[in-house]
Order: C-alpha cells, then structure tokens, then sequence
C-alpha cells in the first residue's frame, strides 16, 4: 500500500511598490506603499493570507495530528514570509511554531530570499540557504535536511550541490518530459550524486486541488474526499509515494473557504489512511522507509511552474534578464558596503517573484500569471524594478564615497 | 449590395484619422463585393481611389471645403441656422448643401443600406433614409464630448449628434469606450451600438525609412539622445499640455531627452509658450505645420517611443502607424486603441509623473522598448481591415434581413 507525502509551499514576497523615477534618490522605502490599499502593500497582502489561509490552515493540521497522529506534512517556509509574521502577526508564527512542535511536520531548507541566486551567484546562494537554516533553527528548533530550490528548479548540478552540502533529499516537479515513461510514484537517486534521493511531484494528482478543486467544468467537479482517497487506492500496488507538492496558499487563498476546501482537508487523512490503509509520510521518512528505484539524469532546469515546466516564467524575456543581470553585478559592491540596511534591500529585490510579475507571456498562456501579479503590466513591474534597483545602487555609491571621506 | 456612404474627406484630401478609416473601410468592403457610392462635400480629384463610386455634392475644390471647417472644427460652427445660398459659405452652410443632395442621390440610386461616419453627416443620413426608406447606420468614430476634451462641447452639434444616434438603426462605435460615452452621454441603450475597432493596412509599412527629414534629431540621437515623437492636431482633445508638464519632469532627470511634436492646431502658441515657461524649450521640437509624405514617415521613424496623450481619443490610429514604423508607443488609458493593442505603457492623461516615469524607463533600460515593440508587433501583424468589414457587413445582413421581415 501506498504513502503519501503532502508538501506545502509557505511564501510571501517584498512586492515593490509603485516607485517612480521621481522617488529615486528621496525616497528608499521600496517595499513600503504609503497606502494601505495599494496592489503592492506587503502588510495588507499577508494579513489577509494569514486570515484566509495560514491560521485556519493551521489549525485544521494541528487538529489532523491530533486526532490521528500518524498524519504528517512537510513544509518549507521562506525567510521574507517569516519576517513578515514577526513583524506583523506574531499570531501566525505562533500558530507555526505550535503546528511544528507537534513532532510531525518536517521543514525543508530552501533560500531566505526565494531565490534565483544558484544560477547567478553560488556565494550568494550559499549564504542565502545558511541564513534560512539558522532562522528555522532560531524560530522552530529544528534543522533542515531536505533540499528545495526555489519554485523547485531543478538539474543534475544542484542535485550534485545538495547531496555534497550532506542533505540526503531533494524534490522537483514530476515533469513528462524527464520522467519519459517512468512514473513520479517512487523514490529516485539524481545522477552524478552519492547519497541524495529525489522525490518527484505527481503534479496530475497535486493540481487536481491545487488548481482545478473549484473548477465547475471540470468533469470531476466537486472533488470529495471520499472520491479523491479512492483514486489513490486505485493506484498501482506496487507505487511506494504519492508526491502532493503544492503552494500552501491553496487552503484558503487560491482556494476560497467558500469552495469547500478545508472541508476536503479536515475529512481526506482519514479517508486514506482509515478506509483505504493508506499511511502519511514526511519527505524524509520516505526516503527512510522505500529504496531508490531507478536514477534519474536531469540536465536542463525544469521547475514546478506553468505549462513549459522550464525558467521562461523568469527568465524568458529580455527585460526580466537585463533586471536580474544588473542586480547580480551589485553583489561585491553591496556586499563590500557591510550595511545590513543596503544587503537586506539587495536580497529582497532577488525574490523570484518580481521577475515573474516581469513575465509577457500571459500575452500567450494566460491567466496564471496575471492573478499572482499586483501590477497593472509586467512592464509596470519592470519599471518599478528597475527604479527601485538604480536607486540602490545610487546609495551604495553613496555610502562608498562617505566611507572613503570618512577613513 | 448597394452602400450610401457618406463621409466628410477622403485621402489625400483629408486631416486626420477620419479619412484614412473610410478610405480603408471602403476598399476592403469592395473587395467583399459591395457596391458603394461615397458622398463627399468637395470636387475633387481622388486617383487613388477606383473600387467606388464618388459623388461630389458640391463644386467646391477640397481645399476650398476644407477652408470652411473641417471635421474636426465643432468650435468654428457657430451658426444656428443654415444658410442655403447657391455655394455654401460656411460649415453649416457646406452640411445643409450636402443634406439637400440626398434625395437627389437615392433617386438616381437605390441604396440598400446607408452608413455616415460621424456628425457632419449625420443630418444627410437621416434624410436619406427618409427618401429611400433604406436602414441607416451611425458610425462614431469620435463624439462632440472627445473633440471638447470631455466637456459638453457645442450644443448645436451635441443635438445634432444627438439626432443621427436616435434616428439610425444602428451604431457602430470605434471602441468600448466610445459605446460608453454614447450610452452615457446621449442615453442610447448599449444594445444598439455595435463595436467595431479600426484597423491599420499592415502592408503599407514595409518600406525601410532613411531619415533624412529631422536631421539634428538623427545627430543627436548618435550622441545618444532619446527622441520622443508625438502626431497629430494641436488642440484640447490631445492633452498636450500634459504632455509638456510631464516633458519638464522628464528633462530635469535626463536631460538627453527631446521631444518632437508634429502638427498645429489652435493650441500651438499656447504649447509653444508653455515650453518656455516650464524652461525645456530647448528639448521640444515642433514642425508648426502637418508632416505628410516622407516626412510622416520619418517622424514615426526617428522616434524612440510615440506617445500619444488624448484627454479622450476614441479609437486614436497614430500608435498602430508608429508601431508599423517599428516604434513602441505609450498611450493614455483614456485611448480606444488600447482595446486593441495591449503591449503599449498606459497612464491617465492627467498623470504626469507616471507618464515622466514611463518615458524615462523607455529612455533608460534598453530592454523596455525592445519587450514592449516586440510584443505590440506581435498583435499588430494580426490587424487588418478585412476584419473591420466583416464586421460592417454582417451589421448590413441583420438590418437587411429585419427590413426584409418587416416588408
């Protein structure tokens, strides 16, 4: 009988507000809109996650492991949404902090800053996934030992990176393309690697609540939990994991409350595990529990995002690259500075998502991108990017010429 | 099937938009196999125009015509009453004279449908439509509440419009936002106005330009100045003096920004010294004068954007023709086109820091400008006049078959 590994993605941005030219050089407060009500306003975004999604998330997992404590979940939490709960609802850390402290969730590692810092600075990288272990060790008392890159971007080289930084697991998306005719439903060794195993999103069964729970044209619309456990059971026998990655914004968030969603999350466990002898595991605990069926060689990037499964969402157009070029080029120089103030900028504008909001290819494949995007345009995006970045660099020259004077 | 159309000017007798529009309309009509016969109020020559019929309702050369009013002059016809002399002497005085050709022309031949573009013919339509008992169309391609720049405008002309839009059958909008401000401004029910979007001959924008009209501007553009080009009538509707406002927040930032504005109108003075007052005379260029032939072509060319402000522009063709020239153009939101065209940069007309902002992102990261064409040419290679008569003629076919049901 098969295992299933929920693995739920928690992350909010620094969106930068609407920072014109006429901004630069007075005002740095990039990631602060003056008004509550702006697209862009981080605080008024993740007060209402935290209330839709996080703190009825929450409780309703913690109530799972309690009434059956052999429910698990995996998590990773970025660093920016952790800053965030500590400065703007210390509720929701809290109810993290008591969803953790239960003994059966495990936390991943990843980078603080949700990260494209593997492809452009592996320094940078590096520091990002050590500042991120030691603020889960600070906030949960825990220490990561599985791997997930940012938006699960994934190839043979960071698989090679990870099982030499000694975790002993990494995941990906389950993508056709690289599988070819193997299935995601088992534990895997990356090539090159010697101790790492990988385990792969089964993204039918993941988007089946992820995106297409609420979906009145969907043939199998409503999903019950009833229904959902039995496709599971129908699997094939000889399946060791059922691979549920997805955003943890689903409960609640990219699924309302109003759908049914956390009815479906209260009631499935124990369909599973009741009436179809399924059993839950932490990513790690899979890797524990079932060998490594095959290798798998991954050269090229894939990631868990739209239809392409590759890096266009970020990397596919111009602007997004001449953005994400520039910012990388102030590494030495903003590092150099030593000012927290001045890094601490630098790495929230490296959050992936700022390159997403760049991405024109909704021109093409639509609506995904425009529901996660707090622009008007990505070209809106960019411009507010590109501003905001000259003006950290105006400041680094600053402060290097103050420091020059000064001795 | 027999057309009564009725227009104002016709290239390369014409001053605007207007013309082009009907002259494009007509030709593709005719290559779906209509019969049109074209009412103009001139005498004149038209060699490039033999897919239809034109009848000249006067004797007047286009030039003398055009000195009485064009279609764009509603603040010159002041007259309330028309003076029918044997040659007209003013506005409405040439519209009375073109009226009263009506029943003299649905007599010598029967149309089965008649369609008049905007208020200058509005009266001639309703009276045509008396004398032939034929189903008569109102194409607005702009209202008396755009060319006021959103005021009430003259009231002659407000109840002049008002009257053709009760009378017809039918109307056609150039875009959404013109349906609304019919609806709104003149209380017509939105299920009587059909939209149906101008459109661009993509092939007559095949030609490579070699500049040699603006000279400086091509010198000082290997210094590295940007150029930023806009086309069209001086006057309230353009929203020019916005244009300057923002040009003056522009050029305290960057200073290697010049601004070309072809045309005249009545606010050139007014725009001529409010550059002045606002000390960037020395980054604006104006011709004073409509660029036509090469020159047409060069201005579109030599700009790095084409901008285009119009306090209210109902469909606004400037911005397809400079993306024809290889040129991105930003546009106000108050613009129709942008139903067409979504890779262009918006702001409201009245925005003048989000417009300076725009422009100095167009002017300052190169990849800005390259995204935005390449994205607008995209959806401009899709536009072609073909489509805008489909959809005249299938208006044609319903109000034949509801005349036909009616006999």
């Amino acid at each position: 009988m098969s295992s299933i590994c929920l693995y739920l993605h928690v992350h909010q941005p620094f969106r930068v507000k609407d920072y014109t030219a006429m901004d630069m050089g007075a005002d740095h407060a990039y990631f602060m809109p003056a008004n509550e009500h702006s697209p862009q306003n981080n605080r008024s975004i993740f007060l209402k996650v935290a209330h839709k999604s996080y703190l009825p998330t929450n409780k309703i997992l913690t109530d799972i492991i309690k009434r059956q404590s052999d429910f698990k979940v995996s998590l990773s939490i970025t660093g920016t949404v952790l800053e965030q709960m500590e400065a703007w609802s210390p509720e929701t850390l809290h109810s993290f902090q008591q969803l953790i402290a239960t003994g059966n969730v495990e936390v991943l590692a990843e980078t603080y800053y949700h990260s494209l810092a593997f492809f452009y600075s592996k320094a940078e990288f590096e520091k990002q996934v050590d500042m991120h272990a030691k603020k889960v060790q600070e906030l949960f008392g825990v220490t990561p030992t599985v791997f997930r890159n940012t938006e699960l971007m994934y190839n043979n080289d960071i698989a090679y990176w990870a099982d030499k930084a000694g975790y002993k697991g990494i995941i990906t998306e389950g993508w056709d393309k690289v599988l070819d005719w193997k299935s995601p439903n088992y534990v895997y060794r990356p090539a090159y690697t010697q101790n790492i195993r990988l385990l792969m999103k089964n993204y039918k069964l993941s988007d089946d609540i992820a995106f297409r729970f609420s979906n009145h044209d969907w043939a199998e619309w409503p999903l019950t939990a009833a229904k959902y456990a039995h496709w599971l059971h129908n699997l094939p026998q000889d399946d060791q994991i059922i691979n549920l990655f997805m955003d943890y914004e689903t409960f609640g968030e990219h699924q309302w409350q109003e759908t049914g969603i956390f009815d479906f999350l209260t009631h499935f466990p124990i369909e599973f595990t009741r009436h179809h002898g399924g059993n839950f595991l932490t990513i790690s605990e899979a890797i524990d529990t079932y060998e490594a069926k095959d290798f798998i060689d991954i050269p090229q990037t894939i990631t868990w995002a739209d239809e392409d499964r590759d890096m266009t969402a970020w990397l596919g157009n111009t602007m997004q690259r001449q953005a994400i070029e520039m910012l990388y080029r102030y590494e030495d120089e903003v590092l150099a500075t030593h000012n927290t103030e001045l890094i601490g900028d630098w790495r929230k504008l490296q959050a992936s998502d700022h390159f997403y909001y760049m991405c024109t290819k909704w021109l093409h494949d639509g609506d995904v991108h425009a529901y996660f995007s707090p622009y008007d345009s990505p070209y809106q995006a960019f411009i507010s990017f590109m501003n905001a970045a000259r003006d950290l660099k105006l400041r680094i020259d600053q402060y290097k010429s103050k420091g020059v004077k000064h001795g | 099937m027999k057309i009564l159309m009725l227009g104002w000017e016709l290239p390369p007798h014409h001053s605007g938009g207007l013309g082009v529009a009907c002259y494009q309309l007509c030709k593709a009509l005719s290559y779906d196999g209509f019969n049109i016969d074209f009412v103009l109020p001139y005498h004149d020559k038209h060699e490039n125009i033999n897919f239809m019929n034109l009848i000249p309702a006067t004797n007047l050369t286009a030039q003398e015509s055009h000195y009485l009013g064009g279609i764009y002059d509603s603040e010159r016809f002041v007259s309330g009453n028309a003076r029918i002399e044997e040659l007209p002497s003013d506005l409405r005085g040439l519209q009375a004279y073109y009226t009263r050709a009506m029943r003299d022309v649905v007599s010598k031949s029967a149309p089965e449908v008649i369609h008049a573009h905007d208020w200058l013919t509005f009266e001639a339509g309703v009276e045509a439509k008396k004398h032939s008992k034929a189903p008569l169309i109102a194409h607005v391609h702009a209202t008396e509440f755009d060319r006021s720049g959103t005021n009430l405008g003259n009231p002659i002309i407000h109840d002049i419009e008002y009257n053709g839009l009760m009378m017809a059958d039918r109307i056609v909008a150039v875009s959404q936002a013109t349906k609304d401000i019919i609806s709104r401004g003149y209380g017509i029910p939105a299920d009587k106005i059909d939209v149906v979007h101008n459109s661009v001959d993509v092939s007559e924008f095949v030609k490579v330009y070699d500049n040699t009209t603006f000279s400086y501007l091509a010198e000082m553009k290997k210094q590295g100045y940007k150029v930023v080009v806009n086309l069209g009538r001086l006057t309230i509707q353009k929203g020019l003096t916005h244009l300057l406002r923002a040009a003056q927040l522009v050029v305290e930032r960057d200073p290697k920004v010049l601004f070309l504005i072809c045309g005249t109108g009545d606010q050139y003075h007014e725009l001529l010294e409010l550059s002045a007052d606002l000390c960037i005379a020395e980054n604006i260029f104006f011709t004073g004068t409509f660029v036509q032939g090469k020159a047409w072509h060069d201005a579109y060319d030599i700009g790095d954007m084409f901008i285009m402000p119009s306090v209210s522009e109902p469909f606004g063709i400037a911005p397809l023709e400079a993306i024809g020239h290889g040129t991105p153009a930003l546009v106000s939101k108050q613009s129709g086109v942008s139903e067409v065209i979504r890779n262009m940069l918006l702001f409201d007309y009245w925005d003048h820091v989000r417009m300076a902002d725009q422009i100095l992102a167009m002017a300052n990261y190169e990849s800005l400008p390259v995204e935005l064409y390449n994205n607008a040419r995209l959806e401009f290679d899709q536009l072609s006049w073909a489509d805008v008569a489909q959809k005249c003629h299938s208006i044609y076919k319903q109000l034949a078959a509801a005349k036909g049901g009616m006999a």
